[in-house]
């Protein structure tokens, strides 16, 4: 029944009955008050630890759409155009032209020791090299004899060298199929687009299913990427789910020393409805305080720079044909309905404007069958919601988290090609979103765009691209609305907000812990500020630590 | 059958309740001893009688007769790999996508598996609100596209539509998807060989040539939702020699009903070779089992549009032969 109380340079609590303090009060794992140190003493025997006296204290961040592929894969070599840290806080430069990728593969094959070994690299995106296509000749300057394979930071696309196509069997002049293009000798070009093209490489060259669903080893590295971004809860969006890895997260997170709370979804594909609700409901069950299991997710459509967006009228803006269901929209509502009667929440993908509305009229459409005053179904990434939708959103009760960072990374593809000036400027439109009195989150979507939520805070705030524009000023927020967006709002879309996302009496001791003060900082470098660690349940995990 | 030969794949579409699932059980019902594999997105559906279930192994159901079922979720080729590598790998695959599926992008997707090809596009419609769904405003693009890259269309339960509610799906489909053939079903009751090819077996057991008109004169009159009512086959003796090429331009034209023909003849240079037909695409291949003297050929067509007597003046005046 030890009680700590810590000391600190300023705790921003995101409580607005008493939104700043010095001091907060911890006792088996959760908050017994933040206040003045007189406040807190009244609570008994305490130590004070004034380790953070010059740090500040936030809410444990929330991501609320991440995946724990941004903790696997750094298994593999990352080539991306910005730098990146990894879950041991090496910091790896962006790869700025196909001569620098090829070097770091070629460096990182030489320590391969197999020949024929496959080096599989990720965050590729050449979209920055002046719309020069990699094909597969520069990837067979790695090596020619070794399979290369690239995957693209969109996740939509694999480049791989002449080694990795023929042992998948692709270095044929008989393949027909959008996905792989060909160059005049009749063979791929080793750009493998979508997930079916994509899926007949990825298996053969080591990059399959287990490592996208994550092992132990992955989670972990998950994690201590977690505590150096401040992250003390995070999602992963979503999964099959199979009893192994079920296992294998309950055991890893039951670890002592395993300092996230992880909230995997279960994802909803082929299998019947009554099937995966029941699957659900049962995961729910094994809860535990640092896996949360029992929400159910949906992809309806694809992505809007993949073009398999469900978008209405008027389409992409460079005439590409509209995107692909995922699932039809009758199989959502189906789903939403057996959902809504067994009390399950729902965590909804849509990226089109038109996958958004199909779901608004499933969701409006089950909840007449099943009225449910707090049912918090969410719509994850909802990138070109209109004001309209998001009024119908508020309507239907639903959340949304909005997919911030994404204008930093392909808001000036969106902007010229995908859905043009006006949409672009739209998109993720978390002013909108809190105008209209939707509950608000924003994501990273890791590894899509790297984890951190003052990162993503920072994208909601200045809305600006890689190359510098503004992409729709009136959709901007305020710092305490973007800070909030990455405390309470992703807490509140996971149904978690009276536990934790702010700082106060009977929450979960989960805290940030931050070398400079995000609202004494300029707003347009909230991304610059450094996080320490975290608080998780209140064991003390500091990223110089790990 | 060859091993090395790609194993050819009927890919059978459909939006949501068209019938697909209810042709996958009829079919696995009436395997006419075709060792057959169905590659199905879940086993949801899936009504396989116990008594037919041999083994179960996670995704993979063995049932009697050497037929195999198979989830592949959303690993296509990781599940044809597997039946790859059966003991005894099937002879014909039939892989049933999901409603929202384009089967034209599952036939693309297949050029990526070195060993299967796509022989065959099978959509399934529900005639009874074909219509409604062509002008959903959320999914009608995608059930146009369906249909639009279909060999076969099934229109599928033509009991609850009515003639004048098939007559008006044709309609729709004669715009919208120029080269399927359609044809009305009840309950998906199909023969199998429309959907999966006649084979050379089934070409030689229709022993005696038949060119009576074959729905003409009265018959019992099968239960209206039997194969037997709403589809006809007709078989055909041909001159020992044919110009193979302008004879599957004729039986692939719309005008005749030939939904599947499969012919063993020699061409006119004498070389035997069998000719393989599903809706407007024909394939022909080298065959040893061309008879020297006479070739042969069975159609399939939907009974009351398979018109022998005319496919035979209409073969007559365009098919030169030796
Ligand atoms: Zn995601």
């Amino acid at each position: 029944m030890t009680i700590t109380i810590y000391r600190a340079r300023r705790i921003l609590t995101m409580n607005p009955a008493r939104p700043e303090a010095t001091h907060v009060a911890v006792r088996d794992g959760r908050i017994l008050g933040a206040g003045t140190l007189a406040e807190l003493q009244g609570w008994g025997a305490h130590r004070l630890d004034e380790r953070f006296a010059d740090r500040v204290l936030m809410p444990g961040f929330v991501e609320g759409h991440s995946h724990l592929l941004e903790g696997t894969q750094w298994r593999f070599v990352y080539v991306g155009y910005f730098d990146r840290e990894d879950p041991d806080g090496r910091v790896w430069p962006g790869a700025r032209s196909i001569d620098a990728v090829v070097a770091r593969l070629a460096e990182a094959a030489r320590a391969l020791p197999a020949p024929d070994a496959p080096l599989v690299a990720w965050g590729f995106d050449p979209i920055y090299f002046g719309g020069r296509r990699c094909e597969r000749g520069d990837l067979d300057r790695v090596s020619d004899t070794r399979p290369v394979a690239v995957l693209h930071a969109s996740m939509h696309i694999i480049n791989a060298n002449s080694p990795a196509l023929a042992r998948a069997g692709l270095l044929r002049a008989d393949i027909d199929h959008p996905g792989v293009p060909l160059g005049a000798d009749g063979l791929p070009t080793g750009e493998l687009k979508g997930p079916d093209a994509m899926g007949a490489l990825a298996p053969k060259v080591g990059f399959d299913r287990s490592v996208l669903a994550g092992d132990a080893q992955g989670l972990r590295a998950f994690a201590r990427l977690c505590v150096r971004k401040g992250v003390t809860t995070a999602t992963d969006l979503a999964s099959p789910l199979p009893e192994n890895a079920v296992a294998m997260m309950l055991e890893v997170t039951g670890e002592p020393d395993f300092p996230t709370r992880i909230v995997p979804l279960l994802r909803l594909q082929s299998q019947p409805v009554p099937d995966a609700i029941a699957r659900v409901v049962a995961l729910k069950a094994r809860s535990t305080d640092r896996l949360r299991l029992g929400r159910l997710k949906a992809v309806l459509d694809g992505s809007i720079q993949g073009f398999s967006a469900r978008l209405r009228w008027p389409g992409y803006f460079n005439g590409a044909p509209n995107g692909l269901w995922y699932l039809a929209p009758e199989q959502l509502q189906a789903a939403y309905v057996e959902a809504l009667a067994h009390g399950v929440q729902v965590h909804t993908h849509t990226n089109g404007d038109e996958a958004t509305e199909a779901a608004l009229d499933a969701l409006q459409a089950a909840l007449a069958r099943h009225p449910a005053r707090d049912h918090r179904f969410t719509l994850q990434h909802c990138q070109l919601a209109d004001a309209a939708q998001f009024r119908r959103i508020r309507a239907l009760g639903a959340c949304v988290n909005l997919f911030a960072n994404h204008h930093f990374y392909w808001g000036d593809q969106h902007y010229q090609s995908t859905v043009g000036p006006e949409r672009a400027e739209r998109m993720n439109a978390c002013a909108t979103a809190l105008a209209s009195g939707v509950p608000l989150a924003i994501h990273s979507d890791a590894p899509v765009t790297p984890l951190g939520p003052l990162f993503t805070a920072w994208c909601a705030i200045e809305r600006r691209t890689a190359s510098g524009r503004v992409l729709g000023h009136a959709e901007r927020i305020d710092r305490a609305a973007a800070l909030r967006a990455i405390t309470l709002g992703a807490a509140y879309t996971l149904g978690l907000d009276g536990e934790i996302g702010s700082i106060e009496a009977g929450k979960q001791a989960d805290f940030a812990i931050l070398a400079d003060d995000p609202l004494e900082i300029a707003a347009d470098r909230i991304r610059e500020v450094r996080v320490d660690g975290v608080v998780q349940g209140g064991r003390v995990f500091l990223a110089a630590d790990l | 059958m060859d091993a090395a030969a790609p194993l050819p794949v009927t890919i059978v579409g459909g939006y949501l309740g068209a019938g697909k699932t209810t042709l996958v059980n009829h079919l696995l019902r009436h395997p006419d001893g075709r060792r057959i594999a169905v590659l199905v997105n879940d086993f949801g559906d899936i009504a396989i009688d116990a008594d037919l279930i041999d083994a179960r192994d996670g995704d993979l159901i063995a049932l009697a007769g050497g037929c195999v079922c198979c989830s592949f979720g959303s690993d296509l080729l990781g599940a044809l790999e597997r039946l790859a590598e059966l003991p005894a790998p099937p002879e014909r695959l039939l892989i049933e996508t999901s409603g929202v599926a384009l089967p034209g992008a599952l036939a693309r997707t297949l050029t990526l598996a070195p060993r299967a090809r796509a022989a065959a596009i099978v959509v399934l419609a529900d005639a009874e609100t074909l219509e409604a769904r062509l002008d959903d405003r959320y999914v009608g693009d995608t059930v146009r596209a369906q249909l639009a890259e279909a060999d076969l269309v099934l229109l599928n339960k033509a009991d609850l539509a009515g003639p004048a509610g098939i007559a008006r799906s044709r309609l729709r489909l004669a715009a919208l998807a120029p080269r399927a053939r359609a044809s009305p079903c009840v309950r998906a009751a199909v023969p199998a060989e429309l959907v999966f090819g006649i084979d050379a077996d089934g070409v030689a057991t229709r022993a005696a040539p038949d060119d009576r008109p074959p729905f003409g004169g009265p018959r019992p009159a099968p239960a209206s939702h039997a194969a037997s009512a709403w589809f006809a086959s007709i078989s055909l003796e041909l001159a020992p020699r044919v110009d193979v090429a302008r004879l599957a331009a004729v039986l692939t034209a719309p005008a005749h009903g030939v939904l599947r023909a499969k012919g063993l003849l020699r061409d006119i240079d004498g070389t035997p070779v069998a000719l393989q037909v599903v809706g407007a695409r024909a394939e022909i291949v080298a065959s040893g089992h061309a008879d020297p003297d006479r070739g042969r050929l069975v159609c399939i067509g939907a009974r009351g549009a398979l018109d022998g007597a005319a496919l035979r003046a209409a073969i007559a005046a365009a098919v030169r032969t030796a």
